[in-house]
């Protein structure tokens, strides 16, 4: 089938261009796979930025007492990994997969608005610089936490009105992103490619682009306050006014925990796409996979105040949020469910995506039941703005939504580049992440317990032991990180040098679209659509 | 190119990185500028003129693309479909303030008045402080101040705004029935309606600024007021001036019944425009 589709390709492509020559095909661009490339490789950029920020967290925390940076350059650290972690690397990453596969998953050209395609990824790119223009200015980056709660961050030095504007860039760049993603799915799917045939990544983003367009306004709107209330004399979030500092954290938190759906459920939409192809077998409740995305995605709205719970809500508030975030926690288990009877009696094989996948599976539960815990009101009094919540969330983030990613890397590089890249390697990098990311990690969880308190540059000397052995554990994961640099350089120029076939994993022509195409992908696909949808994924 | 029917896909875009560029200037111009920096007002001006510069030519790029049929039923619907959520993200972006006044009406204020479980932190705190809208709060921030009537402008300008919806979708029925004159007329009356919107409002901020004593500083009563209505009015700026290009593009003869996307946008546009000042004079300035 693959053959059919690339002779059409070339019978229609005789009037189409090729990439314009040197540095300008990447700043004018508007395929789709140019752009894709470009967030990809700005994500993995900004990984380890961000990255780095961490080494620097983990080393001051290496041992009790002040060691290498002053209180206000560590917070500004926590601030900003935060931040680019989340804003420059694991949503564009997402982005950059979204405008990658979602033509060629879907069977379409390009996506529906290639030129605010392009603008997309150039706003986020302004929105990261700006922010990272406040590292230099005079009283330092932000530093009151990635969650810019007033009257803190109203202290920010010269940096506050950048950081605001970074938000504003970062939110219009996610908008037009999301709805380029949403036109492209809705509108130009191949005939043949009902909803309830979509890949389920392009599922998730579906919903997602959904949950963007609907949060990012608020959190503009905002830091819009935030600004205000600085400089021009409103009483948003200052009691004195009649305003109230705590109405900033709900509409924070009404966009922060939408957000870590954003960043969580393309996740689950790449895990459901990888497994089945390794096991061998369709996506166990493929519909009810879709219908407890759209559920997720439904309560995330309505959750918000569980990062709030000792903040001084009503009872009835705290009871309502208790409960309400605790039926989440169904249709999650729904989809651990459906990905372990995906895996249940396959013929499975092992390869780096796949080990990714598993481990994915296994450690975001971990994080998930961590959630379920803090979801819990009364005992959250204890965990709240401990080390337990940095625990579960960097469980949520790092072996959940960045591990995949690398699954991802990993299952679509061959079919991006046409090399194969070196399975040892990768599965070095799989084995020393992710023993690094639970002695990285799990240790928190007794920190937090024990009441370390978050986002300090120093602590009580009976945390010692415990941050030292998490702080080895985050510079083992670190550095493992280089390999897989080493990895996508090494692909990009050639790889094993093993020619891959179209198809590359066993039998994943059956399971979608891109695997039909010829490997590397041509720079303009399905200029036809294709009439045969692969449906084994189902 | 008029005969291809393959979905368009333009090979490449010059005016998206200008766009992002002069914005980047801009924005980073006002931050110099609130930093108190001297270079912060030459920024604004360079990023607003690279921001406007883009505009023209995005606009004219695609009205051209449009004329000479470039574009069929697929990216027509591509583009709807960009609007739509475009307005929802608006939509969202202005239930933020209609959210912050419910909020701070509702339980804030009066939480400051010491109902509920805040009744001793009333009385620690704040115990002159009586529970009322409108309000500066205990701290009476900003000073004295009356608030703003509903039945004066205000309704005037809601007069306006519901005339220039049926304006707007007049001069939509003459782009349907092929009868240009009625398009041109009904969009000037539609333009002309919003400006006039706009220059009322000017007059209401001026006297409330000279005469009430009301300010984005009175409290939260003057925060939320001026915050919701003047970003409304922005909004109507933004509206006039696309409705402004879209009059002059239907004068130049653009737009066809089955064929003018660009009329629609901006007609959605308004009509959100107008539905969210209902919402305002209801909660803002009526209740
Ligand atoms: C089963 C699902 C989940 C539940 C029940 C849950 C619950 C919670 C709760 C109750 C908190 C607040 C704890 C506190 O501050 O006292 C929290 C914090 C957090 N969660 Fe989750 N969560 C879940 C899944 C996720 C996912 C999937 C992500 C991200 C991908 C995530 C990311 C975060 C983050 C970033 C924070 C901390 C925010 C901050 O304070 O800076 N969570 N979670
Ligand atoms: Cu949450």
């Amino acid at each position: 089938m693959s053959a059919v589709v690339a002779e059409h390709d070339h019978h229609h492509d005789d009037h189409d261009h090729g990439p314009a020559k040197g540095i300008l095909r990447w700043i004018i661009t508007t395929n789709h796979k140019d752009i894709g490339t470009l967030y990809l490789l700005f994500a993995l950029a900004m990984f380890f930025v961000g990255g780095s920020m961490a080494m620097i967290i983990r080393a001051e925390l290496f041992e009790p007492g002040m060691q290498f940076v002053d209180p206000q350059f560590f917070n500004s650290m926590t601030t900003m990994h935060a931040l680019v972690m989340v804003f420059g690397a694991v949503m564009p990453a997402f982005v950059g997969l979204a405008n990658w596969m979602i033509p060629m998953m879907i069977g379409a050209p390009d996506m529906a608005l290639p030129r605010m395609n392009n603008m997309s990824f150039w706003l986020l790119v302004a929105g990261v610089l700006m922010l990272a223009s406040t590292l230099f200015m005079e009283g330092g980056a932000p530093a009151g936490g990635w969650t810019l709660y007033p009257p803190l961050v109203l202290q920010t030095g010269k940096a506050f009105p950048f950081a605001v504007f970074s938000v504003h860039l970062l939110g219009i760049s996610s908008i037009m992103g999301a709805i380029n993603i949403i036109a492209t799915i809705l509108n130009m799917r191949a005939p043949a490619m009902t909803l309830m045939k979509m890949p389920l990544f392009v599922w998730t983003w579906l919903i997602t682009g959904f949950l963007l367009i609907a949060i990012m306004p608020v959190f503009a709107g905002a830091v819009t306050m935030l600004l205000t209330d600085k400089f021009f004399h409103t009483s948003f979030f200052d009691a004195a006014g009649g305003g109230d500092p705590v109405l900033y954290q709900h509409i924070f938190w009404f966009f922060g925990h939408p957000e870590v759906y954003v960043m969580i459920l393309p996740t689950f939409g790449v895990a459901s796409t990888i497994i089945p192809v390794f096991a061998r077998k369709p996506l166990f409740g493929y519909s009810s996979m879709v219908y407890a995305t759209a559920s997720i995605a439904f309560l995330s709205f309505i959750v918000w105040a569980h990062h709030m719970f000792t903040v001084g809500m009503p009872l009835a508030g705290e009871l309502y949020f208790m409960y309400a975030t605790m039926l989440i926690a169904i249709p999650t288990g729904v989809k651990v469910f459906n990905w372990t009877a995906t895996m249940w009696k396959g013929s499975m094989t092992f390869e780096t995506p796949m080990l990714f996948s598993i481990a994915f599976v296994v450690l975001f539960t971990l994080g998930g039941f961590t959630g379920l815990m803090m979801s819990i009101a009364p005992v959250d009094f204890q965990y709240h703005d401990t080390y337990f919540i940095v625990a579960h969330f960097h469980y949520t983030l790092v072996p959940a939504s960045i591990f995949i990613l690398m699954a991802a890397g990993y299952y679509w590089l061959p079919k991006w580049t046409g090399h194969m890249y070196n399975e040892k390697i990768g599965q070095l990098h799989f084995w020393l992440s992710t023993i690094s990311v639970n002695i990285l990690f799990f240790p928190q969880h007794f920190l937090g317990l024990a009441g370390m308190p978050r986002r300090i540059p120093d602590y009580a000397i009976q945390f010692a032991d415990w941050n030292m052995i998490s702080s080895i554990g985050g510079f083992i994961f670190g550095a493992s990180q280089l390999l897989f640099l080493y990895i996508v350089i090494d692909t990009i120029r050639g790889g094993t040098g093993e020619k891959v076939t179209d198809e590359v994993w066993e039998d994943a022509h059956k399971h979608g679209l891109e695997w039909t195409l010829p490997s590397p992908v041509p720079y303009h696909t399905f200029t036809t659509p294709p009439t045969v949808i692969p449906t084994e994924h189902i | 190119m008029s005969t291809n029917d393959a979905y368009y896909i333009p090979h490449k875009a010059t005016w998206p990185i200008v766009g992002t560029a002069g914005l980047m200037i801009m924005l980073a111009g006002v931050a110099n500028f609130l930093n108190g920096s001297p270079i912060g007002t030459t920024m604004i001006y360079v990023g607003l003129l690279m921001f406007i510069v883009m505009l023209g030519g995005w606009f004219a790029l695609q009205s051209v693309e449009s004329e000479t049929g470039m574009y069929n039923h697929g990216v027509g619907i591509s583009y709807r479909m960009g609007m739509m959520w475009f307005i929802f993200s608006e939509i969202m972006f202005f239930a933020v303030f209609f959210g912050t006044l419910w909020y701070t009406r509702n339980l804030s204020v009066p939480w400051l008045g010491g109902e509920g479980a805040k009744a001793a932190t009333q009385q620690i705190l704040w115990p002159a402080f009586e529970a009322t809208w409108p309000t500066n709060g205990p701290g009476k921030v900003g000073g004295e101040f009356e608030p703003m009537g509903a039945w004066g402008l205000p309704f005037l300008n809601t007069l306006i705004l519901l005339t220039s919806g049926v304006t707007c979708t007049w001069a939509h029925h003459g782009l349907l029935a092929k009868k240009r004159d009625q398009l041109i007329k009904g969009l000037l009356a539609t333009v002309g309606l919003g400006f006039l919107f706009v220059a009322f409002q000017a007059i209401e901020y001026h006297e409330a600024y000279t005469e009430m004593g009301l300010t984005l500083g009175s409290g939260i009563y003057g925060s939320t007021f001026f915050m919701l209505t003047g970003f409304h009015g922005f909004h109507v700026c933004v509206g006039a001036i696309i409705l402004s290009v879209v009059l002059f593009r239907s004068w130049k003869g653009h737009f066809q019944p089955e064929n003018h996307f660009a009329f629609e946008a901006a007609a959605w546009y308004w009509h959100f425009v107008d539905v969210v000042w209902l919402g305002l004079f209801i909660f803002v300035y009526l209740m």
